[in-house]
């Protein structure tokens, strides 16, 4: 039984962003969807110090709970892409977060957005999922 | 035979037109110009917080811009008088447009009396990337074209009113702008230069 990846975007003040599930072919449970939170929560002061040693927006691994891996990619305005998985396929990650990096800033792009606010749109969120079912 | 070719309603050639001035024209990066507006309207929806009231600023704003651009207009692309109002507006859509914004708009829907009718976008550079937030129905994003069209026909003397009908930031296919002929104006020598 596998968990879904969890993907959340985190702003700069550890508020969460946006969250989405895929699950590959498996329902996710209340209850695991709360520990998959807190689990990329705990994570990210790794990744705050990570992002100080490496100069590239895709970090990667920078944690990992059990069996799941949490890798993260942050932007230049250092907001925060985290993904929980179970199978480490760095190719399909960091292609899925550099897709999402082209849709995050054509939200960020868009004048009625305030940067570091949840993310609301449809589109966007739509989008993500589609990018979920592609890669994962 | 170029001149009888541009004499004819509709013609093709303002489509060339218009790619050749546009050809001419110093160019900005596009997003740079997106932004801005962007930022323009943001700030006018902060500062008047009514919409309807945002809309009518939007259209002072592209009064005050159409008034000038008529002049560097007519200058680069050396278009000559119009014969009628059907004129006018495929002069407006295919050159105005493609000069100022790289874009062409479509001329559509002329009433009976050919003094109405409906420029149609398919896509604009104002509104790039711009997704407008639910409660903003009320607001016409690029309202500041409908007055950049009203100030440089009213420049020669022509007073139109023009309003959007649709826009793709609603949920439509394409924007529409609808423009209404009120009058022609004639040059009134004034009172003072009149011999009473």
């Amino acid at each position: 039984m596998s968990v879904p990846y969890t993907f959340t975007i985190v702003g700069k003040n550890d508020n969460p962003l946006y969250e989405a599930e895929f699950a590959s072919g498996v329902k996710a449970k209340e209850q695991a969807h709360h520990l998959s939170q807190f689990v990329i929560h705990s994570s990210i002061d790794l990744v705050e110090e990570a992002v100080w040693k490496s100069t590239a927006m895709n970090l990667k691994g920078v944690d990992r709970f059990g069996k799941s891996y949490i890798s993260s990619f942050v932007t230049a305005g250092h907001i925060k892409f985290m993904l929980l998985h179970e199978k480490k396929e760095e190719d399909a990650i960091k292609g899925f977060f550099q897709d999402v990096y082209e849709l995050y800033v054509k939200i960020a792009i868009n004048p009625f957005y305030q940067l570091n606010t949840p993310i609301t749109s449809v589109a966007f969120d739509s989008r993500v999922k589609k990018l979920g079912a592609k890669y994962f | 035979c170029g001149a009888v070719v541009m004499a004819q309603k509709g013609a093709r050639p303002y489509d060339r037109i218009g790619e050749q001035v546009f050809a001419k024209v110093d160019k900005i990066n596009a997003e740079l110009f997106t932004l801005t507006y962007g930022s323009i309207v943001t700030q006018l929806v902060k500062d008047y917080e009514d919409l309807g009231e945002v809309n009518t600023q939007l259209e002072k704003m592209g009064y005050n811009i159409g008034v000038r651009l008529i002049e560097e207009f007519l200058a680069r692309s050396n278009v000559g008088r119009c014969a009628d109002f059907t004129e006018t507006a495929e002069v407006v859509a295919k050159v105005g447009f493609k000069m100022f914004l790289g874009i062409t708009a479509n001329v559509t829907d002329w009433d009976a009396e050919k003094k109405e009718f409906s420029l149609v976008l398919d896509d604009n550079p104002l509104t790039e990337f711009v997704e407008l937030p639910e409660s903003y129905n009320k607001l016409w994003y690029a309202n500041i074209l409908c007055g950049v069209i009203r100030g440089a026909l009213e420049m020669v003397q022509m007073k139109v009113e023009a309003t959007y009908v649709k826009c793709v930031l609603h949920g439509h296919d394409a924007s529409e702008i609808r423009v209404v002929l009120k009058e022609i104006l004639t040059d009134e020598i004034p009172a003072s230069m009149r011999d009473e």
